[in-house]
C-alpha cells in the first residue's frame, strides 16, 4: 500500500467503488446517525442467528439472576446447619451444592450475578462514555491539546491503583457506586487510546475534510462523523472490557471496597472456588459457567452489533 | 565416626556419579526473607534462615525445647537476675574464635535505637535495656559484660520467665563483630561469616536461597544435610503442587485450610499436624457502646459454638478454644471461660436472658460491625459467627479490608469487634497476657482495663519461681475470661507437608524446625 | 519526526514528576503503614523504626528528601527486603518479567493475529465460530483459574513440565507461565484483529485492489493487514508495558522471581520506597510505549501525521 492510497474506513458510498483519492460526499457518514440507524441496525441484527440467540440467552440469564433467588427456598446468608460444603444434589434442595459455611451456592451465584452484571454494565458504560469522547476529542483536535490530554492518560495509567481505591474508600465510605466509578476510572484509559488512534486515522479522510470545508463545526464532526466511525473497534473492546471489569471487582472486594459478605459476586465466588478445584469443584465450576455463558453471549452479540452497524456488510 | 565415614563414602559416590548425590533438602520457606541480618527482620521465614546461619548461646532442639548452643552451660543467681553463660570453644566460619565479646557486641547492637529491632522489648528485663533502646543511655551501659573470653554475664532488673527463650531467638545470636565493624553490607553471598550449621550459598531474591553445610560449625559432624535450598513460595498451592511432583521435600508454610481435607484423604503420610502456640480470637472494643457491657460480651461468647467452626466449617484440626492462652504453651494453667461447658440449650437461653437484661430486643436489636482482614478462613469464621449471633437478634455487618488497613483501624480503636490472632514469639503465657495488661498493645486497642488483671500480670514479673509465676499468670487469665474481654475461637494447629523421606522433623509448640537436625534419604531433583 | 520525538521525550519529565508527586502523597495519606501488623509494636520500637526511615519527619520534608535522592539516582532501600536497594530488586526481577512477558506477547501475536485474520476472512462460518469460541475461552476463564489448572495437569498429574519455579530460566520452567500469560492476550488480539480486519476488508480501496485481480492472500498481506492493525497496536502499547512488568498472579502461582509481585505486595506491605520504585519504572515504560505506538501509527497509516 502506498501513501497515495488512502485507507478509508466507514463512511463512503455503498455501491460502486470510487477511484482512490476521489472526494467523498460528506453525507456518507450521516447514514449512521438518526433514527434510521437504529431501525436499520435492529433489522440486521435480527437476521444474525448467533447474535439473536445470544441476546435471548442473556436476557434469560439476567432474569434468572434477578428473579431466580426469590423462587429458591434458601436465603442469601441462610445457613443450612446440616450441609457444610456438600456437593450438588437434587434431593436436599441444594442444586448447586453449598459453600463451606453451609450456604446454598446457586442462590449465592444468582445474587452474585446481580452484582457482577450491574457492575459490568455500569463500569463499562462509564468507561465507554469517558473513553470514547475523550479519545475522539484528543485525536480530532490534535496538536498541543492531544499531547496534554494523552499525557494525562499516561499519568492515570501510572498511578498506583490500589492506593487510589483505598483513599476513595476513606473519603467516600463504601458503596456500590464507588465500585462503578473506581473501575470505570481505570478502564476508560484503553478505550481513550483506541478511539484516539482511530480518530487520528479518520480525520485525514476525505469525508471529514469535506465536512470541515462545508463549515460543519468541530463538535458536530466529532459527534456525527468521527465517533460513529470508530464504533467497530469500540464495540469489540467493550465486550473485552466486561470480563476485566467483573474480575477487577473481585480485587476491589479483596481490598474491602467491592461487595461485602453476605453479598457476593461471580468474581469473588470464582476466586474463592479456585483453591477448591480438587476438593469441592462445584464451588469453582458453578460461578465459572455463569460467567462463561455471559461472556460468550456478549461476544457474539458484540459481533452481531458491529456487523449491524456497519453499512458495508450487506 | 561411623557417620563421618558414611559421609566420606557418600562424597566419593557423589564425585563418581557426577552431581545430585549430595544430601540436599528442598524446602518451601513460605516467603522471601526480609533480611538475613538476625536483628533487622523477624518473619518466621527470615528467622529460619538466620538461625541456620547464626547459632545462639541457647539453641532449639528438633522438638522445640531449649538446649545448649554456643554456650555449653549457664547458671542463674537465686533471685533470678544474674545469668552467666559459659561459651564453648567454637569458631566463626572464617576461623576466628567466637568470644563473649561477640555476644556483648550483638546484644548492644540489638538494643541500639538505629537497629530498630522489632522484638527489642523482649530484652527490656536486661539492666538499662529500655533506656538504651530509647537512646537515653549509650549501648555500653547495657547490663551485659564479658567476664572473660568465654564467659558472658547478663544482669537483669527483675526476673524474666522467658529470658532463656529470648536468648534462643535469632536476634540474640552472637554476631561477628570483626566483620560487621568493617562495613554495613556484611551479609551477602560469599561475604558472610557465620557461626551456625550452614553457610550462605547463593541467593536469588524471590527464587531461591541456598545453604551449604558449614564445616567450621562446632557440631558439623552431626549435621546430615550437605545443602538446603529454600524456596520463598508465596502461594501455598504452588508449594503443594511442587511437593506432589517431588520438587520439594518439606513445606514450612502452613497448609491452607482449603487443602487439609484433600491432603488428609490423599496424602495422609505427608501431612504433619501438631498444636501450635497461637490463639485465634475476636477482640471487643470495650471502651464504649454496647460492648462496654459485660453482659453483652458474655452473651456473644455463649452462643458461638467453637466446635462447629473448627470441625464443620474449617475442618483443619484447629482446637476449639475457651481461653486466651493456648494449651500448648508451657506453663499454661487451667483457666477457662465460665459457662461455655454448659449444654447448648442452656447457653442459648442464658445468652438471650443476658441480652434482654442489657436492653436489647427484636424491636431494639444490637447492631455490630465485625472487622476482619481479607482471607478465606477469616471470612468463613466471620460468616459463621454472624450466623450464630443471629438468634440473639444481633445484626452483624461484616467489614473486610486488607491487612494494613485492618490493623491500622484496630490500633486506632476504630472497631466494634475485630478478628485478631496472636502467635507466640516466646513460649510463655506472658507473651499473650502481657499484651492485654495496661500499656500492652492489645489492651491499647481494645480498651480493656482491670486492676486485678494488671496486678497479677505485674506480679508475675517479680517472681523468680516458675510455679509461682505461672500461678499468677493463670489468675490473670481467669480474670480476663471472667470479664469476657475477648471472644476466643480456636487454638492454632501447625500443618506441614513433610516427605516420608525427611527424617528428624517433629511437630512442636513453637513450630520450630531447625535444619541442622533434619536429614533426607534418598535425595530428590529439585526445581 | 525527530523533533516530534524530542518534544515527546521532553514532555516525559514533567509527566513523571506529576506521577511521582501524586503517588507519593496518595500512598502516604492512605491508612495503614509499614509497621501495622498483627502484633502492634510497642511505641518505643515503632519510634525507632520511624526514625530509621525518616517517617518521623513532616511529610513535605520526606517528599523533598525522596526527590533529592531520586535526582541522584537513589530509590532508597526497600522497607521489606532490607538487604537490597529498590534499584537492585527491580534490576534483578525485571529481566525475568521481561522474558516471560516478552515471550507471552510474541506468542500471542503469532497466534492471535492469524486467528483474527482467518476468522475475518471466513466470517460467520463454522471456522469463524470455532476460532472465536477458542479465543473466548481464553477470556472466559480468568488466568488465576487457568494457571493453577495447567500447573496441576502438566506439572503434577502428567509430570511433563515443572509445576513451578524459575530455575535460572530453563525452558521447561518457562512454558507454563508463558502460555498461561498469553492465553488472554491471544483472545484479545484475535478478537480485535477480526473486527478490524472485517472493517478494512469492507472498504473500497480493498475492493479496488481485488478488482485489480489480486488474490485474497495478496490483498490481505499487502493492503489490509497494516491498517487493520491500528486498534490492536493502540491496545498493545499500554498492555505491553503491563505485561513485561510482570503479572502478580502468574508469578505467585508459578513462583517466578519477577517484579509483578512488587506492585501488589509492595503496596499491601506499605513498602513505600519499593512502591515508588515500581511506579517510576512503570510510568517511564508507559510513556515510552505510548510514544512508540504513536510513531507506529504513522508507519501503519502514512496519513497520520503529528504537527501543531
Amino acid at each position: 500500500m502506498t501513501s497515495s492510497t488512502p485507507t478509508p474506513y466507514r463512511g463512503e458510498h455503498d455501491g460502486t467503488p470510487l477511484p482512490a483519492g476521489a472526494p467523498n460526499p460528506p453525507s456518507g457518514p450521516d447514514r449512521h446517525t438518526g433514527e434510521s440507524l437504529g431501525r436499520e441496525a435492529w433489522r440486521r441484527l435480527k437476521q444474525n442467528r448467533a447474535a439473536m440467540l445470544s441476546l435471548i440467552l442473556m436476557v434469560i440469564l439476567a432474569l434468572v439472576c434477578f428473579i431466580g433467588p426469590y423462587l429458591l427456598p434458601w436465603g442469601l446468608d441462610e445457613v443450612d446447619w446440616n450441609s457444610f460444603q456438600t456437593a450438588p444434589s437434587m434431593t436436599d434442595g441444594h442444586y448447586a451444592g453449598t459453600d463451606a459455611n453451609g450456604r446454598d451456592l446457586l442462590v449465592r451465584t444468582l445474587f452474585g450475578g446481580q452484582v457482577s452484571l450491574s457492575v459490568a454494565l455500569m463500569a463499562t458504560f462509564v468507561s465507554l462514555l469517558i473513553g470514547v469522547i475523550y479519545g475522539a476529542v484528543a485525536g480530532y483536535v490534535g496538536g498541543r491539546t492531544d499531547n496534554l490530554m494523552m499525557r494525562f492518560v499516561d499519568i492515570m495509567y501510572s498511578l498506583p491503583f490500589m492506593f487510589l481505591v483505598i483513599l476513595l474508600m476513606v473519603v467516600f465510605g463504601r458503596n456500590i457506586f464507588l465500585i462503578y466509578a473506581a473501575i470505570g476510572a481505570v478502564e476508560w484509559l484503553d478505550m481513550a487510546r483506541i478511539v484516539r488512534g482511530q480518530t487520528l486515522a479518520l480525520k485525514r479522510r476525505e469525508f471529514i475534510e469535506a465536512a470541515h470545508a462545508l463549515g460543519v463545526s468541530g463538535p458536530t464532526i466529532v459527534r456525527r462523523h468521527l465517533i460513529p466511525n470508530t464504533l467497530g473497534p469500540v464495540i469489540i473492546y467493550v465486550t473485552l472490557t466486561v470480563p476485566k471489569v467483573i474480575l477487577l471487582e473481585s480485587f476491589l472486594s479483596f481490598l474491602g471496597l467491592g461487595v461485602q459478605e453476605p453479598l457476593t459476586s461471580w468474581g469473588v465466588l470464582i476466586s474463592e472456588g479456585k483453591d477448591m478445584m480438587e476438593s469441592a469443584p462445584w464451588m469453582l465450576i458453578v460461578p465459572s459457567v455463569f460467567l462463561a455463558v455471559t461472556l460468550f453471549c456478549l461476544n457474539f452479540l458484540g459481533d452481531g452489533l458491529r456487523d449491524a452497524l456497519d453499512p458495508k456488510t450487506r | 565416626m561411623t557417620l563421618r565415614r558414611c559421609r566420606v563414602l557418600a562424597l566419593l559416590l557423589s564425585l563418581a556419579a557426577g552431581s545430585g548425590q549430595a544430601a540436599t533438602l528442598h524446602v518451601d520457606n513460605e516467603g522471601e526473607p526480609g533480611s538475613l541480618d538476625p536483628q533487622k527482620s523477624n518473619n518466621q521465614w527470615d528467622a529460619r534462615i538466620q538461625k541456620a546461619l547464626f547459632d545462639r548461646l541457647v539453641d532449639v532442639a528438633a522438638d522445640g525445647t531449649l538446649i545448649p548452643g554456643l554456650a555449653r552451660s549457664w547458671d542463674v543467681s537465686a533471685d533470678g537476675t544474674v545469668w552467666t553463660f559459659h561459651l564453648r570453644d567454637a569458631r566463626w566460619s572464617d576461623g576466628t574464635p567466637i568470644t563473649a565479646e561477640d555476644a556483648v557486641f550483638s546484644l548492644r547492637r540489638l538494643l541500639t535505637p538505629a537497629t530498630a529491632n522489632r522484638n527489642a522489648n523482649l530484652y527490656y528485663a536486661i539492666h538499662n535495656a529500655r533506656a538504651v533502646n530509647l537512646g537515653k543511655t549509650p549501648p555500653e551501659s547495657l547490663g551485659v559484660d564479658a567476664v572473660d573470653e568465654s564467659t558472658l554475664r547478663v544482669t537483669l532488673d527483675h526476673p524474666s520467665g522467658y529470658f532463656l527463650e529470648a536468648m534462643a531467638m535469632a536476634e540474640a545470636a552472637p554476631l561477628p563483630a570483626h566483620v560487621i565493624t568493617r562495613g554495613e553490607r556484611w551479609i551477602t553471598p560469599g561475604n558472610t561469616v557465620v557461626s551456625g550449621a550452614f553457610t550462605l550459598g547463593d541467593w536469588i531474591p524471590q527464587s531461591r536461597l541456598t545453604l551449604d553445610r558449614n564445616p567450621a560449625f562446632y557440631a558439623a559432624d552431626t549435621v546430615a544435610l550437605d545443602k538446603v535450598v529454600m524456596y520463598p513460595l508465596e502461594d501455598t498451592n504452588d508449594a503443594i503442587r511442587r511437593f506432589r511432583s517431588g520438587r520439594i521435600d518439606l513445606s514450612l508454610a502452613q497448609v491452607p485450610s482449603s487443602r487439609i481435607d484433600w491432603l488428609r484423604t490423599n496424602m495422609p503420610e505427608a501431612l504433619q499436624q501438631g498444636p501450635w502456640a497461637g490463639e485465634y480470637f475476636y477482640m471487643f472494643n470495650v471502651r464504649k457502646g454496647p460492648l462496654a457491657d459485660a453482659r453483652v460480651r458474655e452473651a456473644l461468647n455463649l452462643v458461638v459454638r467453637r466446635d462447629i467452626i473448627t470441625d464443620k466449617i474449617l475442618g483443619t484440626g484447629m482446637i476449639p478454644s475457651t481461653r486466651f492462652v493456648p494449651g500448648a504453651v508451657s506453663g499454661q494453667g487451667d483457666a477457662t471461660m465460665p459457662g461455655l461447658d454448659a449444654p447448648w440449650p442452656e447457653r442459648l437461653s442464658k445468652a438471650k436472658a443476658l441480652m434482654k437484661d442489657a436492653g436489647y430486643s427484636p424491636a431494639h436489636p444490637l447492631r455490630l460491625t465485625l472487622r476482619y482482614n481479607t482471607n478465606d478462613d477469616h471470612r468463613k469464621v466471620a460468616v459463621a459467627v454472624a450466623a450464630m449471633w443471629k438468634p440473639l437478634g444481633v445484626e452483624t455487618t461484616l467489614y473486610n479490608s486488607e491487612a494494613a488497613v485492618h490493623y491500622a483501624a484496630i490500633h486506632a480503636g476504630q472497631f466494634d469487634v475485630a478478628r485478631y490472632g496472636m502467635i507466640a514469639t516466646v513460649n510463655d503465657p506472658f507473651d499473650f497476657l502481657g499484651s492485654m495488661a495496661q500499656g500492652g498493645s492489645a489492651a491499647e486497642s481494645s480498651g480493656y482495663t482491670n486492676a486485678a488483671f494488671t496486678e497479677a500480670v505485674r506480679e508475675s514479673e517479680t517472681l523468680a519461681s516458675p510455679e509461682a509465676r505461672f500461678d499468677a499468670l493463670t489468675r490473670a487469665e481467669q480474670q480476663l475470661l471472667d470479664d469476657h474481654a475477648v471472644l476466643p475461637i480456636y487454638e492454632y494447629v501447625a500443618s506441614h507437608l513433610v516427605s516420608p523421606r525427611v527424617h528428624g522433623f517433629e511437630s512442636n509448640v513453637m513450630d520450630e524446625h531447625p535444619l541442622r537436625f533434619l536429614s533426607i534419604t534418598p535425595p530428590t531433583s529439585g526445581e | 519526526m525527530l523533533s516530534y520525538i524530542l518534544k515527546r521525550l521532553a514532555f516525559a519529565i514533567p509527566t513523571l514528576l506529576i506521577v511521582i508527586t501524586i503517588s507519593f502523597f496518595l500512598m502516604r495519606v492512605a491508612p495503614g503503614g509499614p509497621f501495622d501488623g498483627e502484633r502492634q509494636l510497642p511505641p518505643e520500637i515503632e519510634a525507632n523504626l520511624e526514625a530509621v526511615y525518616h517517617l518521623d519527619e513532616p511529610l513535605p520534608m520526606q517528599y523533598l528528601r525522596y526527590m533529592n535522592n531520586l535526582v541522584h539516582g537513589d530509590f532508597g532501600p526497600s522497607f521489606k527486603y532490607k538487604d537490597f536497594s529498590v534499584t537492585e530488586l527491580i534490576m534483578q526481577g525485571f529481566p525475568v518479567s521481561l522474558e516471560i512477558g516478552g515471550l507471552a506477547i510474541a506468542l500471542a501475536l503469532l497466534i492471535g493475529l492469524p486467528l483474527g485474520v482467518i476468522a475475518a476472512l471466513k466470517r460467520n462460518s463454522a471456522a469463524d465460530y470455532f476460532v472465536m469460541s477458542l479465543a473466548l475461552g481464553g477470556i472466559a476463564v480468568p488466568n488465576f483459574v487457568i494457571a493453577p489448572i495447567m500447573a496441576l495437569v502438566f506439572g503434577v498429574l502428567l509430570g511433563w513440565l515443572p509445576a513451578g519455579g524459575w530455575n535460572g530460566g530453563a525452558w521447561p520452567n518457562l512454558v507454563l507461565p508463558v502460555v498461561a500469560l498469553s492465553i488472554q492476550q491471544i483472545a484479545y488480539i484475535a478478537r480485535m484483529m477480526r473486527a478490524s480486519m472485517i472493517e478494512t476488508l469492507g472498504s473500497h480501496f480493498i475492493r479496488t485492489a481485488r478488482a485489480k485481480g489480486l488474490n485474497e492472500m495478496q490483498v490481505v498481506m499487502r493492503h489490509a493487514l497494516r491498517p487493520a492493525m491500528l486498534p490492536v497496536v493502540s491496545y498493545l502499547g499500554p498492555a505491553i508495558a503491563g505485561i513485561v512488568t510482570g503479572s502478580v498472579v502468574i508469578e505467585q502461582i508459578f513462583g517466578i522471581p519477577g517484579i509483578g509481585r512488587y506492585f501488589v505486595q509492595g503496596a499491601l506491605n506499605r513498602d513505600y520506597t519499593l512502591v515508588m520504585g515500581t511506579v517510576v519504572f512503570y510510568g517511564a515504560l508507559i510513556v515510552l510505549m505510548n510514544l512508540l505506538v504513536d510513531l507506529l501509527y504513522s508507519v501503519l497509516d502514512p496519513q497520520i501525521r503529528y504537527d501543531d
